[in-house]
């Protein structure tokens, strides 16, 4: 069997904010297609991992990055336009952000930013973003009231929806579920379930039953360090490599 | 047996004393506050009441400043005004998106916060001499209303620059990483989202400027305001840049100090003129800011 050519590859990722370094050498690839979970307690260095992968990071004073992180083989380093990898790099955040503009606008945002003006095709991309984060039906009849006065779970939908209007190969989901209930999380992982079809998906989770749900392979980080990297029922089977991925997994863990 | 239910304890009965002692201080303080200012307006208008009338404001002083209206002064002071806030208001704005939105902190940025804030906080008539230097001497300006708001901007800049500064910061840090990535530039993020939500503290903070610019007498004493010049009463367009002018200001210090036998309600009239301006400007702040507030979003 060939492998196919890493969708993104990160080689020695380290990152320090002033002298503090926060993620201590990293190196994985992620496959075409898959759902790849980062599990880890708080302050292990997920967030700040996801934020070098759309390169959000150079936007926190005294954030300093070592190391090589590919897209597509293409080093972000060096891509001359950051705007169009943070469309092709789509990006979750845990606390829903609606937008202080309608809900059509909010998902229409990126799109215009782009440079869409076409009235009919943005109507279209509304649409679509808005069914797969599966909002269309709760928000179709009030889309041009504000994106702020929907609840917390119908927020981070349309979070969703705007990540994924920009038409992303890759989707960073950073803690989606914080905000919103189980069902609506159940119905988002079907959705998830639905686009990696289209696209890689990155999820980082606490919840590790959430990794378990999904992912196909799943990576333990731990105080900025790569414990351990499997095949999800290899981390949450009965052996995997490490002892603290086990502890971890089983909730021992403090 | 035991006490009623919901009776006070004597640790609940002293709790309701300071209770009610702190709401009476607290509401001692507002009347202290609020008294004085209803009795400084009042007493303005009942000492000004016998001039106070329509010709008083559109015509020309007469008998050396002892009778007649306030024209020259109530126009020159809107011409400063005006002048000086249609220049520090893009200046300042745009410095303040600048310094909040794109500069780095360095120790640049931190040295530029600071030399702001204390410009802010310097007294009017060190702007002043700096006004005559810079405007009326060394860019051959003269005295004139130029040189004169071009002194009132350089004195509001520093504060409008602060006021816009917490607008923006007002504005979550989360729109902005929403909108970053997105794949949206920091300039379509100021555009769409940061600006919007940011014009009403803006607005309020240049409009409260008004009342300060107009009150000033110190600046424009130096750089272009005269006791006495007599213009067309009631034409609008009296006044060309490089005149020398009048204002309100400056000539409620003239009948006071340098002009003999004055009625006694002369000045009391021109206070509550300058007043009842800069409270009907303050007026507009207040309703535009409530205004785009019922539109604001979050």
């Amino acid at each position: 069997m060939v492998n196919p050519p890493a969708k993104i590859a990160v080689e020695n990722l380290r990152v320090s904010y002033g002298h503090r370094e926060v993620l201590h050498g990293l190196s994985f690839t992620v496959a075409p297609n898959e759902i790849f979970a980062i599990i880890g307690p708080a302050q292990s260095g997920k967030t700040t991992l996801l934020r070098c992968l759309n390169r959000t990071l150079e936007f926190t004073p005294h954030a300093r990055l070592s190391g090589i992180v590919r897209v597509d083989g293409e080093a972000l380093a060096h891509v001359a336009d950051v705007h169009a990898l943070r469309r092709k790099v789509g990006m979750v955040a845990p606390l829903p952000v609606g937008l202080p503009m309608t809900i059509y606008d909010n998902v229409a945002f990126a799109p215009r930013c782009a440079g869409v003006r076409d009235r009919a095709e943005l109507d279209a991309r509304v649409e679509r973003c808005l069914r797969q984060a599966a909002l269309w039906d709760e928000v179709k009849d009030r889309l041009h009231t504000l994106g702020t006065r929907l609840s917390g779970g119908q927020q981070q939908r349309l979070t969703i929806a705007r990540a994924l209007s920009h038409d992303p190969e890759i989707l960073c989901l950073d803690e989606f579920s914080i905000a919103i209930d189980p069902v609506t999380t159940m119905r988002i992982e079907e959705v998830l379930r639905e686009l990696r079809r289209r696209m890689t998906i990155v999820l980082v989770t606490n919840l590790v039953q959430q990794a378990r749900r999904l992912a196909d392979r799943t990576m333990f980080l731990w105080n900025g360090e790569l414990v351990e990297l499997d095949r999800t029922e290899v981390i949450f089977g009965d052996q995997p490599r490490d002892r603290r991925t086990y502890e971890y997994t089983r909730g021992f863990f403090g | 047996m035991n006490p009623p239910p919901f009776s006070l304890s004597p640790l609940g009965r002293r709790r309701q004393r300071q209770e009610r002692l702190a709401q009476g201080v607290l509401a001692g303080m507002v009347l202290a506050l609020v008294l004085p200012l209803l009795a400084l307006v009042g007493y303005l208008l009942v000492k000004g009441a016998p001039l106070l009338s329509w010709s008083f404001l559109t015509t020309n002083p007469t008998q050396g400043m002892r009778a007649g209206g306030i024209w020259p002064a109530l126009l020159g002071t809107i011409y400063l005004v005006v002048m000086a806030l249609i220049v520090a208001t893009p200046v300042g704005v745009l410095c303040a998106i600048y310094l909040n939105e794109y500069a780095r902190e360095t120790w640049l940025t931190r040295l530029i916060h600071l030399a702001v804030v204390n410009l802010a906080g310097v007294p009017s008539i060190v702007h002043a001499l700096f006004g005559l230097g810079a405007f009326v001497l060394f860019a051959g300006l003269g005295r004139s209303i130029l040189a004169a708001s071009l002194t009132l901007a350089i004195m509001t800049l520093p504060v409008i620059i602060t006021s816009t500064r917490e607008a923006l910061a007002a504005v979550p840090m989360a729109f902005r990483e929403a909108c970053w990535n997105v794949g949206a530039s920091r300039w379509q993020t100021i555009r769409h989202v940061v600006l919007p939500n940011a014009v009403s503290g803006i607005l309020t903070g240049v409009i409260l400027q008004v009342s300060r610019t107009a009150g000033e007498t110190a600046p424009i004493m130096f750089t272009g305001a005269v006791f006495y010049k007599k213009i067309a009463a009631g034409d609008l367009f009296a006044y060309s840049l490089r005149d020398q002018c009048m204002a309100l200001s400056m000539h409620l210090y003239t009948v006071t100090t340098q002009v003999t036998n004055a009625p006694e309600a002369l000045p009391y009239a021109i206070a509550v003129v300058l007043l009842v301006a800069v409270l009907a400007v303050n007026a507009l702040a207040i309703a535009l800011r409530v205004r785009l507030r019922t539109r604001k979003k979050w």
